[in-house]
């Protein structure tokens, strides 16, 4: 068929964003995979670094060490956050809205700040240092507390959405069948939650065993995997041996995503239109149980959080315990002061803004341009594989290509430039399936009603598309600012003097010893979070209404 | 009457599937042609490859004396309604209508008597800014028409766009389309897997099944001459059996010999007979009478249609009957009730496999 106008400019598009993520993704990957294979000097020299890895066991040993703290906190993070789920979505308790808020909270904080909330309670001048009999906070059982707290609410929001697609027709005909409640559970509620329950499961899996914030704060002498990269590069500077512990670390990340996407894909063949809600039965003795159960779990979650406000609000702990703001004087410590708070609002505005354009775009020409299907799958692919990238190996990676005196694109090293494009390209993947998704449920046939009146496609995208997409549009905004707040793993290698983060900041001042102040730093990240979400919110609720009339049934 | 849109030999392939086999015909300009089969048949396909949404394998289009077969469809000729409405849910009525109007720089005011124009045509003025989730399934379909025809296209093509409506309001529709297209002369094209409205509203049906034309003509001749066993089954109730030659005006089913008034090929091997033309009889003596005991009664409101079970002369068959209520009442017919049946020869239309 010719090509019309439109068919050249989509072509004209999908090409620009396919090289932006050959440029962000791909050639980085690139760079780091073969750097594993080369000297010092540059020179191939085949698998000798992951030899010379391998007999190392010191760094071997690291496996174990992730191994066995990745799959503990999946094995207690998805317990806990299944019963939590259970009780928001089955259960008539008072209080669900402020109980699912403050399981958020992780989500608005640095990994590492929970590392830090635990030196406060159990470390050597802790409060509850009593508690842990002797046993050290320094080491797996604060990696593992801390890492749960971190990945809690991630799971929860998989199992959540999986446990309220289960359809209230079978549980109707459970009922009519004089099922048993325990029977229900086993062969309704388990069966429609399994696929969400595995998935969340890889989630929390990649989720620690990529994570670096947490045992570098609080894991003492307790080597993982993500450390050993960062050792490698900043302590070290070996080079090759931070891209083969990258290529060690994303070998099980690949896997889990792989299992991930397959699992996801059985999850939405159970989602049929048809499904009806359903609505709990009430049952007071049943509510009462979760009720305490949320409670408790929301006491540990405020507890940590709180220690971290309690602790960057003392003095001098655990000497001079008179609040003073002292410890927000950051221009008087190590790691940037307040510039970096400055630089991370900027980083996470420019992340926002930019990485919504192009993750909004790129999903836009993937779901809804005509012909060109080899070019959409490939884009597809692409926008998804970040995912399966540790941030810290893709900041590696970065180094790696971006620093090479060849690369005509050498000038955006140690940029502002470059922080946004990595933080963009780390959180590529789930901001565009939240975009996909919301384009999927918009009508195909959209499209073809505009080029029959003869449309070009950039107006019904403009005056149809985005619009009805703005929630998730704000959504994918939101979600891309807050967590270019908090990541510390993607922008490590890259900040330079001139662009020091937050977060970061968070590290470094830890680092030095400065822990309160990294707490004051933690707690400037969550105000900021939590002050965009509520802006967000009532944002959504108020303004976006307005844009939104046609919603409604009546006028 | 001139010729406005021709399809030669198309063909599509889906990989292995061939969805379109040698696909030929014409329509004449302000023509309301349905493309009529079960689904599966290609029927939507074919609409496609005519809008430009898929291209064909092999084959070719023109429309309007202007071969079309490779342009995309934003530079093709028509407007399209499709079964789920596709109106913007954002925009109002008027905006949903003026979308195709912009354009050329077209003046305001010009735009807004189009559209003014097209909601007196379809009946609509008073919702010109309602948004499509205030409307009813009936008035967003006529929405999409109106928005369809806003910038006067050659040809209309309506994709099942009466499917997701109530019957009642279906058939409401039905009629009003059907006027607006003989009031307009917009030569259209309508897919659909209901046989009762290709047959209300079509000036020509054409019939298709696994990817083949089976018949084209008007209503009447596909449903009172069908040629094949599937057109007769397909459109309307049917009553179909094997048959064999016997002479230039006599044919054979399950060892009876019945008269026939058809053209009577050797290679006869189905013939049809409608369940109205099969009429009850009183006498006994004749070649095309056969005795039978009625089995069911379905009771359809105006007709009740008997299940008779009729004596071939080889074996049982069953023959559908369409009674008059009233006749059923007066003669006390009840479930096993015997009958004589009369299977008249100007009934019996010989079809292909």
């Amino acid at each position: 068929m010719k090509k019309s106008r439109d068919d050249y400019l989509t072509l004209f598009f999908i090409s620009i964003i396919g090289f932006y993520i050959f440029i962000a993704l791909a050639f980085p990957m690139y760079a780091i995979l073969s750097k594993s294979f080369e000297n010092k000097d540059g020179a191939f020299i085949g698998f000798e670094n992951y030899q010379s890895y391998f007999e190392n066991s010191s760094l071997v040993y690291s496996i174990y060490n992730s191994l066995f703290i990745s799959i503990v906190t999946m094995v207690i993070t998805i317990s806990l956050a299944f019963v939590f789920a259970y009780a928001l979505t089955k259960s008539r308790m008072a209080g669900k809205g402020v109980f699912r808020s403050i399981a958020m909270i992780p989500i608005l904080v640095p990994s590492l700040l929970s590392g830090i909330s635990l030196i406060y309670l159990f470390g050597k001048q802790g409060i509850f240092r009593e508690l842990l009999m002797g046993y050290e906070i320094y080491g797996p059982i604060g990696i593992i507390i801390a890492e749960v707290f971190y990945t809690f609410p991630h799971a929860l929001l998989i199992i959540v959405t999986a446990l309220s697609i289960g359809d209230a027709r079978l549980y109707e005909a459970a009922k009519v069948l004089r099922s048993k409640s325990i029977r229900t559970f086993f062969t309704v509620t388990l069966p429609s939650a399994k696929y969400g329950v595995i998935s969340a499961a890889f989630v929390v899996f990649t989720l620690v065993i990529t994570d670096f914030g947490i045992p570098k704060v609080i894991g003492g002498n307790y080597n993982v995997l993500a450390v050993d990269v960062y050792k490698q590069v900043i302590g070290q500077q070996n080079f090759e041996m931070g891209a083969v512990v990258s290529m060690v670390l994303v070998f099980p990340a690949l896997i889990a995503f792989a299992v991930d996407r397959i699992v996801q894909r059985k999850q939405v063949a159970i989602l049929t239109s048809r499904s009806v809600v359903h609505e709990p039965n009430e049952s007071k003795t049943f509510d009462r149980v979760m009720f305490g159960y949320c409670s408790a779990i929301s006491v540990l979650i405020l507890t940590i959080l709180g220690m971290c406000f309690y602790a960057s609000l003392v003095t001098f702990w655990p000497y001079n315990l008179t609040l003073s703001l002292k410890n927000y004087q950051f221009d008087l410590m190590d790691g940037g002061g307040w510039d970096s708070y400055y630089n991370s609002i900027r980083m996470a505005c420019y992340t926002a803004f930019f990485g919504t354009i192009v993750v909004f775009a790129g999903a836009y020409f993937v779901e809804k341009s005509r012909g060109l299907k080899t070019g959409r799958s490939i884009l597809h692919l692409l926008s998804m594989m970040p995912m399966a990238i540790p941030g810290l190996v893709l900041g590696l990676a970065y180094i790696f290509f971006f620093n090479h005196p060849d690369n005509p694109l050498n000038f955006l090293y140690g940029t502002m430039a470059i922080l946004v494009i990595c933080t963009i390209t780390h959180f590529y993947t789930v901001s565009h399936l939240t975009a996909l998704t919301s384009l999927k449920q918009i009508d195909n046939e959209f499209e073809h009603v505009s080029s029959s009146l003869k449309q070009p496609f950039y107006k019904t995208l403009f005056r149809v598309t985005v619009p009805i997409s703005l929630p998730a549009i704000f959504e994918i905004g939101i979600y891309f600012f807050v967590n270019a707040m908090t990541t510390v793993s993607a922008v490590v290698f890259l900040y330079s003097s001139k662009t020091t983060l937050a977060s970061v900041a968070v590290l470094n001042m830890d680092d030095a010893g400065d822990i309160a102040p990294a707490a004051a730093m933690g707690m400037m990240i969550f105000y900021t979070n939590a002050a965009v979400r509520i802006v967000y919110v009532i944002a959504t609720k108020k303004i976006l209404v307005r844009f939104q009339n046609w919603r409604k049934k009546t006028s | 009457m001139e010729k406005y849109l021709s399809v030669k030999k198309v063909n599509k392939h889906f990989g292995k599937f061939q969805a379109l086999k040698d696909v030929n015909f014409d329509v004449q300009e302000g023509e309301f042609v349905c493309i009529l089969g079960p689904s599966g048949c290609g029927k939507t396909t074919l609409l496609r490859v005519i809008a430009g949404l898929e291209s064909q394998s092999e084959g070719e289009i023109n429309q309007n004396n202007k071969n079309i077969s490779q342009l995309p469809p934003d530079q093709r000729d028509f407007g399209i309604v499709f079964q789920s409405y596709a109106l913007f849910p954002n925009l109002t009525v008027k905006n949903n209508i003026s979308f195709g109007l912009k354009t050329r720089k077209q003046n305001k005011d010009v735009i807004d008597r189009r559209v003014d124009e097209l909601l007196n045509l379809v009946g609509l003025s008073d919702h010109i800014n309602k948004y499509s989730a205030q409307l009813s399934g009936g008035e967003q379909q006529r929405v999409a028409l109106a928005r369809a025809l806003a910038p006067s296209p050659g040809l209309l093509l309506l994709d099942e766009p009466l499917s997701a409506l109530d019957a009642k309001v279906r058939q409401h529709l039905r009629l009003e389309i059907k006027n607006l297209q003989r009031k307009l002369g917009v030569t259209t094209i309508m897919v659909t897997h209901d046989q009762e409205e290709a047959l209300t509203m079509a000036d020509r049906i054409i019939l298709m099944n696994k990817g083949v034309i089976e018949q084209e003509g008007s209503p009447q001749d596909i449903y009172s001459k069908p040629t094949t066993a599937f057109s007769a089954n397909f459109i309307g109730t049917t009553n179909l059996f094997k048959a064999n030659k016997i002479s230039s005006n006599s044919i054979e089913i399950h060892g009876s010999i019945l008269e026939c008034n058809d053209d009577i090929k050797d290679d006869v091997s189905t013939v049809t007979i409608r369940p109205e033309d099969v009429k009850i009889s009183n006498s006994e003596n004749n070649q095309n009478i056969f005795t039978g005991t009625v089995k069911e009664l379905e009771f359809l409101g105006s007709n009740i249609r008997g299940h008779i079970e009729v004596n071939f002369k080889s074996q049982t068959d069953i023959v559908i009957c369409n009674f008059a209520s009233e006749y059923i009442q007066n003669h006390n017919i009840q479930k096993d009730t015997s009958i004589n049946i009369s299977l008249q020869p100007h009934a019996i239309k010989i079809v292909k496999d």
